[in-house]
């Protein structure tokens, strides 16, 4: 435990002294996008990693805060809300969208949940792809341009490093925030509920509500690192949502190790980074992702760091089943 | 035929067999009887390999089965009859028995005609039904539905487990009075139960496990005249 | 009014087309799925193969200007590489994918990622060997345009005949070897319970490989037939094909291969019929609704039987 605290005070240290040890603007703007994603990744974390519900869909609930920002803070619908205001109404919408897009998933076993769960990631695509006709809601396939920067008191965020140190602020926010679920009531039936539902009814927890409260708190935070991206690349596009996008996030955690906090952090890192130290080998980069998962969930299914739990999973021989 | 020897058994760290020593000899009707989690289906398991052994041999006609795959250890001329029958109930009778000669399908269509008309003579009853859906039939039935299928197979030693279960009396004796003609044609049969009396009236010997340790072994005879020992290990009163 | 009434023949007859194809697509997951309780999610990308490796084989055909192209020949020679490499490569996935995952513990999170990583590996694989644009089966040489008839203000050509005939025949033939051979016995037997199968000597490895390989090879037809209907193949197609098709297996009951023939149908057409009357660009949403729909109020399909407690939560 005594490794794990130093590691996470250096990395503070190394966090808040980044802009001055950031060799150029270009890999500022690395940084910055790994504290996005290691939001997001958090974020999938509460659903994936401590709640135990395959979510493939959870590109959605950034598009839906992003996209919330974007009619909020820009010339599309004439509306410009201050940051400060918007992000609760963020956090509320894609609460509610959380809580709509799980109900259906309630009863489902993990598989069906899953394809459910991409289903609406689709559906969300297809909306903001498509809503600009015969009422221009979502810009279409062109998005929203020219949205505002975030801005507080008289100061407008304009350079990377601003940037960062908001994304920083958020991702700290979001770390502590899954840090005292884990650790709260809430957690503990999360993790009951991950490791056998039947039991955790049997025990008096709230299933349904349980796996609700996940969904939320899950995409409040895609939401908010939505409306981060929304004020930091000044647009929005459908593209920017696509399933590969879920598939990407999800690797992060898995990567990372599902359920540890610091671990999804890491992930999000390396997924973010790798491609940047390889931009030779672009175009193989999917071809690797693809080839990683499976490799990983052969081999290191845990991820880099695991979570450690009490006697756990893997002694199938002991059960005395036949393998396939 | 069959001899288990200081067999020892685990599911994960929890001792299920210790020590288990027992035979089964050509021709012969054995039972093994104890409560519940005594280690009676453990047994089963762990002689049809689907279960095995840390500890200790098991050996069929000479040769050990320890080690080997369950459809090996099926071809070598072991059949069960499982506990709480699982009969397919997908799939209809003459379906069910048709899959028990599975492991003989290389074996000319008459020979297995043959099995089947055997099985259809022990039991009249699954011929008429033999187009019905397994999960259909009722408890007894279906309980004749699986010895027939493992018939099929043309076993030499007939394994079966707990097959009274959830049986009225009446059919429980007439199962029992089946599995003494199935012994007469030449199948030898280990009989696993927890109604001690209606196995031990068609066993010639008898073993007693008792938290995965044969507490008692002996003749029929002499076990079912022996109050205490019923009392004390069978939970009878 | 009128004149949706007048386009609906036409709507049902593409329904049909499309539901065949749908129907051959769900064959995959449903087998799969009644053999391994698991979604195989890489079944949409042995569709896709399959669509290139019949579109090589025409494309080839037409590049050596061989004459006399008719597809009473030219259809099985496209047919049958497509199928025998897509049942293969079925099976590789299953060996090397999933079969080291079956040991592990009670998540079913390893085996659907590393179907997700199998499936985003191949699309891949596939774009960068054959390009990222799409490319166009040179349909009308095989089946000339002019072959077509009409029948209550629908035109229906040859070729799709001919799809609905030869998916047809096959998902009855899959049905029959199913319901009447001793290997459908054994993978029914499997499906149902497996250790019993393999008490009774069943080897259920081999079980599991031939179910994918038989899902796997339709699949790879349902490719070269959408390839020849439709003219247009790119490596994205198996995604949305393979949810789709994913969507018509639960709802005519997951695991059950008549069911995944109607379930394909029902969609199909109901598909073809949804985008007269709303904007076509919303027609996935159609699909994703059914599925949705389906598993919230009728989960065990049109044709299932309820599920298993393996399935309920």
């Amino acid at each position: 435990m005594r490794y794990q605290s130093l590691a996470a005070i250096g990395l503070a240290i190394l966090a808040l002294a980044a802009p001055l040890l950031a060799p150029n603007d270009y890999v500022m703007g690395v940084v910055t996008r790994i504290c996005l994603y290691a939001l997001l990744a958090l974020g999938l974390n509460i659903v994936v990693g401590f709640a135990g519900l395959l979510d493939l869909g959870y590109v959605a609930f950034f598009g839906i805060g992003s996209y919330i920002y974007a009619f909020l803070a820009s010339p599309h619908f004439g509306i410009h809300l201050p940051f400060i205001v918007i992000l609760p109404i963020i956090v509320a919408a894609t609460a509610v969208s959380g809580i709509l897009i799980g109900a259906p998933t309630l009863r489902l076993r993990g598989d069906y949940l899953a394809i459910v769960t991409l289903g609406f990631g689709e559906i969300t695509y297809i909306f903001l792809l498509n809503l600009d006709r015969p009422i221009n809601i979502t810009g279409g396939p062109s998005g929203i341009i020219s949205i505002d920067p975030p801005s507080l008191g008289g100061f407008v965020a304009s350079r990377n490093a601003e940037y960062y140190y908001l994304f920083l602020a958020a991702l700290g926010l979001v770390l502590v925030a899954s840090a005292r679920l884990r650790d709260s009531r809430i957690g503990w039936a999360w993790q009951a509920i991950r490791e056998d539902e039947l039991a955790a009814q049997a025990m008096g927890i709230n299933t349904t509500v349980s796996k609700l409260q996940a969904f939320a708190i899950g995409a409040s935070f895609a939401g908010i690192a939505g409306g981060l991206l929304a004020s930091w690349q000044r647009s929005v596009f459908p593209d920017n949502f696509l399933f590969q996008e879920s598939i990407n996030i999800l690797a992060m955690v898995i990567l990372g190790g599902v359920g540890n906090l610091l671990g999804v952090i890491l992930g999000a890192a390396i997924i973010v980074a790798l491609p940047e130290i390889f931009r030779d080998f672009q175009v193989y980069r999917l071809l690797a992702f693809g080839l990683l998962l499976m490799v990983l969930m052969i081999f290191r299914p845990q991820g880099l760091l695991p979570v450690s739990r009490p006697g756990r999973e893997d002694d199938e021989s002991a059960r005395g089943s036949p393998a396939a | 035929m069959l001899r288990l020897s200081a067999v020892d058994t685990f599911y994960g760290p929890i001792p299920a067999l210790k020590g288990v020593t027992l035979e089964v000899h050509a021709g012969e009707i054995v039972c093994l009887l104890g409560g519940n989690a005594s280690g009676k289906s453990t047994t089963m398991r762990t002689i049809l390999g689907i279960v095995r052994p840390h500890a200790g041999t098991v050996e069929f006609e000479g040769k050990r089965l320890d080690g080997l795959s369950t459809g090996e250890i099926v071809r070598r001329g072991i059949s069960l009859v499982p506990e709480a029958r699982r009969v397919f109930g997908r799939m209809t009778v003459w379906e069910n028995l048709a899959m028990g000669s599975f492991i003989r399908r290389k074996e000319p269509a008459a020979e297995i005609s043959r099995d089947m008309e055997r099985v259809y003579g022990l039991f009249p009853r699954l011929r008429e039904r033999s187009g019905q859906y397994a999960a259909t039939l009722s408890g007894g039935e279906q309980q004749m539905l699986a010895i027939g299928r493992a018939l099929m197979a043309r076993p030499r030693l007939l394994l079966m487990d707990e097959p009274s279960m959830g049986l009225s009396p009446a059919f429980v004796d007439q199962v029992f009075d089946i599995i003494q003609t199935i012994n007469q044609q030449g199948t030898t049969i280990l009989v696993v139960e927890q109604n001690a009396a209606v196995a031990l009236s068609i066993a010639s010997r008898g073993y007693v496990l008792q938290n995965g340790r044969i507490a008692v072994e002996d003749s029929a005879a002499a076990l079912l005249a022996a109050d205490d020992i019923r009392r004390a290990y069978l939970g009878e009163d | 009014m009128s004149d949706i009434l007048a386009i609906l023949p036409q709507q049902l007859v593409f329904g049909i087309a499309l539901g065949t194809v749908y129907g051959l697509l769900a064959l995959g997951y449903t087998m799969v799925y009644g053999v391994l309780f698991m979604i195989n999610f890489a079944h949409g990308e042995v569709f896709m193969i399959g669509a290139y490796i019949g579109w090589g084989v025409l494309a080839a055909l037409l590049d050596a200007k061989v004459g006399g192209l008719h597809p009473a020949w030219v259809l099985p020679l496209m047919l049958a590489p497509a199928m025998l490499c897509t049942g293969a490569l079925g099976v590789m996935i299953e060996r090397l994918a999933y079969r080291p995952l079956y040991v592990r513990g009670a998540t079913r999170l390893g085996p659907l990622i590393s179907a997700v990583g199998a499936s985003i590996f191949l699309q891949n694989a596939v774009m960068l060997t054959q390009g990222a644009r799409m490319k166009v089966y040179m349909t009308n040489f095989l089946f000339p345009p002019a072959w077509r008839f009409s029948l209550f203000g629908a035109s229906i050509s040859a070729l799709l005949v001919v799809m609905v005939a030869v998916a047809g025949v096959m998902m009855w033939g899959l049905h029959v070897l199913v319901q009447r051979s001793t290997l459908g016995r054994s993978i029914r037997a499997v499906a149902e319970d497996r250790e019993m199968a393999a008490i009774m000597g069943v080897s259920v490895g081999q079980v599991i490989g031939t179910t994918f390989f038989l899902g796997s090879a339709l699949g790879g037809a349902a490719g070269v037939l959408v390839g020849l209907y439709y003219t247009q193949i790119d490596f994205v197609m198996g995604y949305s094909a393979g949810l789709k098709a994913f969507t018509a297996a639960v709802l005519g009951g997951i695991g059950n291969i008549r069911g995944a023939m109607l379930g394909g149908l029902v969609l199909g057409i109901t598909e073809s019929l949804a985008v007269t009357f709303i904007n076509p660009a919303f027609k996935d949403v159609v699909a994703f609704a059914l599925l949705i729909m389906t598993l919230v109020f009728r989960p065990e399909g049109l044709l299932g039987e309820g599920l298993s407690d393996r399935e309920k939560v």
